[in-house]
């Protein structure tokens, strides 16, 4: 394999390079031992390439460590790059939604990138760590598409999804635990901050992020510092009631918070294969995140031409369903006939108390039209679907908003 | 713009403009002057200080003069001549004598095509000149189905007007037309290789090898590379004062095209800038406002029209920043690197080509001798290196226009292939190796001419990219290929001359129909303009 990389002399031998992880099949993260240490059920699934866990021991439980305990969850297998140089601002303004100047050193934004045609490539959260260097965080790989954006800019993109480890820490005692853990001024954290705090012999970054609607913090360490920061978090924890968790119980937590998930609620532009799985900003509700008071960026053309014509087909919205039965992948209707969309997530929301969904409508139902609309529900019952016809509504999202979550100082439970 | 760029800016401080037109090559010229017909004020800006771009006539050496980079023409589009009354400035279209075409063969002397692309075969076997007019009258019956797709705009995939698709349809009954057996060769060979066309009709090598020069004559192509008989029709599809398939070398050289261009471009109101090269087409919300020149001097108007390369407008003058990723990608993948070289010998005398009479010295000099030999010649620079033995085109313009050489002396003028805009070894070294075996093979050919030479100018496509500023040192602004054609010319998002920044616009070979001293890009140009920019 290496010998036959040798001898080619592409001109993207480096970037090809930069991106070996799909030669190993299935990888670990760098915090595989600690998990396998902790894995009850062998519940696994494919983040990206990674072998992540689905449920280590009880995924009800899991749920409930995020909304009453701390809950840690490895995100290592999120894709990561480093922009760094004089024009990283300027290059991110032009690659991404929102307006870059904005967003001052030590802070995150939550934003999206287009391709010209103005359809979302991916969603993610981008870090100021300095003035001029970034770090961009992501569900699908797209260093060829970042690095032919950065031609005729001076900034350099570079892959480190591997050489990062990531961790979230969440829930109602995610504070306290940092805290007893030794990270002090970790209470100084607003909302969406993020900031550099010792450990070991390098660094740690801590922001007041998240994926759950909760207080919470994300951490990002180099990898050969991933299982001492584990440590370092556990031990802190115990008595906090801390556990790590999988993706089933954070996917419960996303849905009642009302976030999106690349690929699952909607197909990204260089995923999808079929002409109309792709969508614009303001077909998946994150029309919020493009400035037009800003200069050009990727698909800005497409998206104000879209707006003007009035082309624009699909919409996002939050529904909540009647009764309890998860309303995973149901078809939407209009008075009960006209199939107008899908629910791309679904279930019921011990916080809200509520039956909830996400789901992609077809203009200008879910728009302007937002009476009348059920959901064709299919529960499998002993070898016999149940079909039941169930009334929804659509609702604003977030479907739970909790206080303790952009509460300064973080509270101490 | 920091503070400090902006205290050295200065302005335009001559009358608005409405146009700006970068560049002042022929196409250039062409657009321009269209555009002030129309009633707009245009300002045409250029880099040298002499307009015509690679389209001029230069002194090389003291008393020598030559066309700089084209030195024959034979598809100055008609319309253009009519339009822009070049007759009247002063061009003569048939003042010029007749220029036949000589096929060198140091083995079995010349071939001579006479009139237009052969009308008459001189040196040839009956049986050769027999099958020689069957496979001649085909090509231009062939060549004459793609000919109106290069006189107009190309097909617009978001949606054509009715004009438009009646166009269409008129060629799909010019195919009708030809008649089932000829419409069926006629798809059969339209994306075929010159060399296995050749070998169905033809026996005479000499005769195959100048075809096969002629199609693939300014591309990085052999003749057995497939597609390479397109560059034939795209020859044929070209005429002169009404003769398609004729060509010409005007007195004075080149220049005076363009010199006649430039009397019509001041007739209708064209102001002319040289010495003004441009550093930046300035954009705001996405629409070009204004241009920057190299001195910092600012320029403010509502149309800008480039007819500099494709790459160097958007890649330099606009900025990545200002266009989409994607967009850039397919600008990046535009193939623009030349392969072809341009010499200029000052010769004490004229050179003798053997068996060659005195006619023929007037005429187009192919060394070519066979279809194997062009290959052969192109190969090497499929790896980044020039051709040991070159293939080329030699003309000797001062032997019909003594006014471009001193008393007795004489004007080489010579276009060699292959030259890779790429050579591995790099230009520096590899040059006077290549011009060695350049002078070697014309040795043979006119022995004795190595001692005459005087004076040498030798241009790689990294000097014609420097000198004409060019990107690629490609003489139609990226290569004239099948992929690089109609619609994808220069790519996708540009091919009608419309450009994703509003009111900027391409007007240079780099868009459809391609290079050569045609002018029709500059006239799609401006006829596109005129119909959007009301």
């Amino acid at each position: 394999m290496e010998k036959t990389a040798k001898k080619t002399s592409s001109p993207y031998a480096g970037r090809i390079a930069a991106r070996g992880h799909f030669r190993t099949l299935r990888l670990d993260t760098p915090f595989q031992p600690r998990i396998d240490a902790l894995m009850k059920r062998n519940d696994w699934y494919s983040w990206g390439g990674y072998r992540a866990p689905n449920s280590l021991w009880d995924e009800e439980l899991e749920y409930f460590a995020i909304r009453s305990q701390a809950a840690l969850f490895d995100i290592s297998p999120m894709v990561k790059y480093r922009i760094e140089g004089p024009d990283a601002e300027v290059f991110l303004n032009r690659v991404t939604l929102r307006d870059v100047a904005k967003l001052k050193p030590g802070r995150v934004h939550y934003t999206a990138w287009c391709d010209d045609e103005g359809y979302v490539l991916d969603d993610g959260t981008l870090f100021r760590l300095a003035a001029d260097r970034f770090r961009l965080c992501c569900q699908e790989r797209h260093l060829p598409w970042l690095l032919d954006s950065a031609i005729g800019f001076d900034v350099s993109v570079v892959e480190e999804t591997e050489a990062v480890a990531g961790l979230a820490l969440q829930g109602p005692t995610s504070f306290a635990i940092l805290r007893d853990a030794g990270f002090a001024g970790v209470e100084n954290l607003r909302v969406f901050d993020l900031s550099d705090f010792p450990h070991e012999n390098g660094a740690v970054t801590i922001s007041r992020t998240g994926f759950t609607g909760d207080l919470g913090y994300e951490l990002f360490v180099p990898s050969t510092l991933a299982l001492s920061l584990w440590d370092r978090l556990m031990e802190a924890g115990q008595s906090r009631g801390i556990r790590a968790i999988g993706y089933t119980a954070l996917n419960r937590a996303r849905l009642e918070a009302g976030l999106i998930v690349a690929n699952a609620d909607f197909s990204t532009a260089e995923h999808a294969l079929r002409a109309d799985r792709v969508r614009m900003p303001d077909e998946i509700g994150l029309g919020f995140m493009v400035d037009l008071a800003k200069g050009h960026f990727n698909g800005r053309r497409a998206i104000e031409a879209a707006r003007t014509g009035k082309t624009l087909r699909h919409i996002l919205v939050g529904l909540e369903i009647e009764g309890n039965i998860p309303a995973d992948h149901a078809i939407v209707y209009h008075r009960k006939t006209r199939e107008v969309g899908l629910v791309s997530a679904a279930g019921w929301s011990p916080l809200a108390k509520r039956n909830i969904a996400i789901a992609s409508l077809a203009r200008p139902y879910g728009d302007t039209v937002v009476d009348d609309l059920w959901v064709e529900i299919y529960a499998m019952r002993e070898l016999k679907y149940e079909k039941m016809m169930k009334r929804a509504k659509v609702v604003p999202r977030p479907f739970i908003k909790l206080d303790r979550r952009t509460a300064n100082p973080p509270a101490d439970f | 713009m920091t503070s400090s760029e902006h205290s050295r800016t200065t302005r335009w401080d001559g009358p608005a403009q409405d146009v700006v037109v970068i560049g002042g090559g022929h196409n250039g010229l062409v657009c321009a002057t269209l555009l002030a017909r129309s009633g707009r004020k245009v300002l045409l800006l250029e880099a040298a200080s002499e307009v015509g771009g690679a389209a001029r006539t230069e002194e090389f050496a003291t008393g020598f003069r030559v066309s700089s980079i084209a030195h024959v023409v034979n598809r100055l589009h008609p319309d253009v001549v009519k339009t822009l009354e070049l007759e009247k400035h002063g061009l003569d279209l048939t003042q010029a004598e007749p220029m036949p075409s000589l096929s060198l063969s140091a083995k079995d002397g010349p071939l001579t095509l006479t009139g237009a692309y052969g009308e008459g075969l001189i040196g040839a076997s009956a049986s050769e000149q027999a099958a020689w007019s069957v496979l001649r009258a085909q090509l231009f019956r062939y060549a004459g189905i793609l000919k109106p797709f290069l006189s107009r705009r190309p097909p617009d995939l978001h949606g054509m007007s009715l004009a438009e698709k009646l166009a269409l349809g008129q060629s799909a009954l010019a195919l009708k037309k030809l008649g089932k057996e000829d419409m069926r060769d006629f798809l059969r060979v339209i994306l075929m290789n010159v060399a296995d066309l050749l070998d169905e009709q033809l026996t005479d090598n000499r005769l195959k090898g100048l075809v096969a020069f002629d199609a693939v004559l300014g591309s990085h192509l052999g003749p057995r590379s497939p597609t390479s008989l397109l560059g034939i029709y795209y020859r044929l599809a070209g005429e002169i004062a009404g003769v398609p398939g004729a060509q010409m070398a005007p007195r004075g050289g080149m220049g005076e095209i363009v010199a006649a261009m430039t009397a019509s471009a001041e007739k209708a109101g064209v102001i002319v800038r040289k010495d003004a090269p441009v550093g930046k087409i300035r954009v705001e919300n996405g629409r070009a406002v204004g241009v920057v020149l190299e001195n910092a001097e600012e320029i403010d108007v509502a149309t800008v029209v480039s007819a500099v390369d494709p790459s160097t407008t958007f890649l330099d003058l606009i900025g990545t920043r200002e266009l989409d990723t994607g967009f850039v990608r397919r600008v990046k993948n535009i193939r623009n690197q030349g392969d072809a070289a341009k010499l200029h010998l000052a010769l004490d005398r004229p050179p003798q080509f053997l068996g060659v009479d005195s006619g023929g010295h007037r005429g187009r000099l192919v060394i070519a001798p066979s279809t194997d030999h062009v290959e052969r010649a192109f190969n090497p620079s499929k790896y980044g290196e020039f051709s040991q033995e070159p293939v080329l085109e030699v003309t000797l313009p001062s032997l019909a226009d003594p006014s471009l050489a001193p008393d007795g002396a004489c004007v080489l003028s010579a276009v060699v292939q292959y030259a890779p805009y790429r050579l591995r070894e790099g230009w520096e070294h590899g040059k006077p190796k290549f011009f060695k075996a350049i002078m070697s093979l014309l040795e043979k050919y006119a022995p004795g001419i190595g001692k005459s030479v005087r004076h040498v100018q030798f241009m790689t496509p990294a000097d014609i990219e420097q000198r004409y500023r060019i990107s690629g040192g490609h003489w139609h602004h990226g290569e004239l290929q099948a992929d690089q054609m109609l619609m994808s010319r220069p790519v996708f998002g540009a091919e009608g001359y419309a450009t994703p920044i509003d009111g900027l616009y391409l007007c240079g070979a780099g868009s459809h129909p391609g290079g050569g001293v045609s002018g029709a890009p500059g006239l799609l140009a401006a006829r596109r303009i005129m119909a959007m920019e009301r």
